[in-house]
């Protein structure tokens, strides 16, 4: 048997978007793959592209981008979709963001919401779509599905609000689940009971996921490979399990340094000089995190570098293969 | 109880009509100390740290800093800046604590002038001494907040609340927002800072590692009361109390699978 195309493959992908009147980078040369079913961590800080490659995915980028390179899902080229294929392929590939409370409308009860995209786009029923709702509500841990629809969203607080947008979200059986930092706002009990659900439901649904966080150590957890994101371009693509004890480029062992660890007192923490770099602010001809890197030379500052295969992962680093030893080790 | 206690919290509670937001909490901090009141949303440790800077008046319990009681509002000018130079604070938001307006050494020098009578040129070396201290470069601290990075802004409102020489610096999620990288710097210039000062901290935060990093004594909060309270690396390596232990097991780290916790499905809110 042949081996199956991914679900969604993303090639080269360069967005530039309009800021203060000059066209700028936000992301440059993305590409990465993702099978069904399987989990995808997309970690970064500020400015480094995670939220905007999600949102070139579900064609959500705003109106003027500048868009080169492909996304295919299912083999279909998304790019060139409009129309009712469009609105077919956002069930197929579904959203949830950081903050539920700026994506619902407040004066709606919590059943027209979740129930919209049924009856819009598929043109069910309200009482099949309602009926759906309330089932889909008990798969997110939540009780008394039909009283909650006649609810509105103040009335629920942000973990179960989260959970409502998780289900929504799966109401239109997508393949894949496009979720942007969908715990941050949450207390910590709060996201360990989502996470697990999300956790779950991917595994009941053959759901495949991009789970997008700042949070190096929840998307080791929860994904089957972790991509790190830096200045708009991917620094490196490896197996969740590896990325601690084997990370392959220095800013990802730089980020896993960087964090307390809730096991001890570190003397001093490993800061990273300086602040993290926007994809606009970033040299198109050499490497963007050399400024802030311990093991920065000359050869970095001459050249973009390209990603490199290493250990089943890859690396956007030019060092790379003689470092490899020495990034595990440096994490104090 | 520390002899030396700069700030000493007593029964302190507070009810919002029917809810009470704090019910009964005590602790002691010492000079140079630095004590966590962890918790999640609705725990009250913001509302306790508010009800000890003094911008919300407790229903009961007193707040005492370097020996004087800071319960009832201040009663003069003189007073109010009194205890300014006791208890300061920093918010999570660097975003909404500083005026867009004002320039980060203006900012400073706002305070800096307030709390302290100094001929120009000294108050400029003031300015600029406590500007370096948060590792602000010149350009930096001429910036408006709105041409500063969120870390910058965050270091200028620690700067601000340092210039009125405050005995206990109280940081509400301080560093929650602030991207890994740059966190790290503030947690480090802290601890730099508690060194040269002898400045105590609150540190207000549901983040357990920034907890374990930069303090001595933690409290755990849960529905306004304190649950557990003890040396912070005892309270995170063997923690005592049911809430602990599951606030300890939701943290994220290598190899964590989220616990399934046991009545999900209740009709909660």
């Amino acid at each position: 048997m042949a081996t199956p195309a991914p679900l969604l493959e993303v090639e080269g992908l360069s967005v530039r978007l309009e800021v203060e009147g000059v066209r700028r980078p936000v992301l440059r040369d993305v590409s990465l793959s993702l099978d069904r079913g399987e989990a995808l961590g997309l970690v970064g800080e500020s400015g480094s592209g995670k939220s905007m490659t999600a949102r070139a995915i579900d064609r959500l980028l705003p109106a003027g981008a500048e868009v080169t390179g492909t996304v295919r899902f299912e083999g279909t080229d998304v790019g060139a979709l409009s129309g009712t294929a469009l609105r077919r392929y956002r069930g197929r590939v579904a959203m949830v963001f950081q903050d539920p409370r700026a994506h619902v409308n407040p004066v709606r009860r919590i059943g027209d919401f979740m129930t919209e995209a049924l009856r819009m786009n598929q043109g069910i029923s309200v009482r099949d779509a309602e009926r759906r709702a309330v089932e889909m509500l008990g798969e997110v841990g939540i009780a008394n599905g039909a009283r909650r629809l006649r609810q509105y969203p103040h009335e629920l607080s942000g973990g179960l609000l989260q959970r409502v947008m998780i289900a929504t979200a799966l109401l239109t059986e997508p393949a894949l689940l496009l979720a942007d930092e969908p715990t941050t706002a949450l207390d910590v009990t709060t996201q360990a009971d989502v996470m697990a659900i999300l956790d779950a439901l991917r595994r009941e649904f053959d759901l495949a996921l991009v789970f997008i966080t700042h949070d190096l150590d929840l998307a080791a957890a929860v994904c089957d490979r972790t991509a790190v994101m830096y200045a708009g371009q991917i620094v490196e693509i490896h197996a969740s399990s590896r990325l601690h004890d084997d990370p392959l480029h220095p800013y990802t062992a730089a980020l896993a340094a960087a964090r307390p660890d809730i096991t001890r007192t570190a003397r001093r923490l490993q800061a990273i000089a300086g602040r993290p770099l926007s994809s606009f602010e970033a040299p198109a001809d050499e490497c963007a995190f050399a400024p802030r890197c311990g093991y920065a030379q000359t050869a970095c500052r001459e050249r973009l570098p390209e990603l490199v295969r290493l250990n089943g992962g890859v690396s956007r680093c030019v060092r790379a293969h003689e470092l490899r030893s020495m990034l595990g080790r440096a994490r104090g | 109880m520390a002899e030396a206690a700069i700030l000493e919290v007593s029964g302190l509670r507070k009810e919002f009509g029917e809810l009470v937001a704090v019910d009964d909490v005590s602790f002691s901090l010492a000079e140079s100390g630095s004590l966590a009141i962890v918790g999640e949303s609705g725990s009250g440790k913001t509302t306790t740290a508010r009800m000890i800077v003094g911008l919300e008046r407790p229903t009961a319990g007193t707040v005492v800093s370097c020996g004087r009681d800071r319960s009832q509002p201040a009663r003069s000018t003189k007073e109010r800046r009194r205890r300014g130079r006791e208890v300061q604070i920093v918010f999570q938001d660097p975003y909404t604590s500083l005026d867009p307006r004002q320039s980060a050494d203006e900012a400073v020098d706002e305070v800096v002038k307030l709390h302290q009578d100094l001929p120009a040129e000294q108050r400029r070396a003031r300015v600029q001494e406590l500007t370096e201290l948060v590792g602000l470069d010149t350009r930096e601290a001429r910036a408006l907040p709105r041409e500063l990075s969120g870390g910058q802004r965050q270091r200028v409102a620690i700067a601000r609340a340092l210039a009125a020489m405050p005995r206990v610096l109280i940081l509400d999620e301080a560093v929650a927002a602030l991207d890994v990288s740059i966190q790290a710097q503030v947690l480090n210039l802290l601890a730099d800072i508690r060194d040269q000062t002898g400045v105590s901290y609150v540190l207000i935060s549901h983040d357990l590692a920034v907890v374990r990093q930069l303090t001595d004594d933690t409290l755990v909060m849960h529905k306004g009361r304190v649950v557990e309270r003890g040396p912070t690396a005892q309270i995170l390596d063997d923690p005592q109390v049911d809430y602990t232990k599951q606030l300890r097991a939701s943290v994220p780290r290598p190899g964590w699978k989220p616990p399934a916790r046991a009545g999900r499905t209740t009709g909660e809110r």
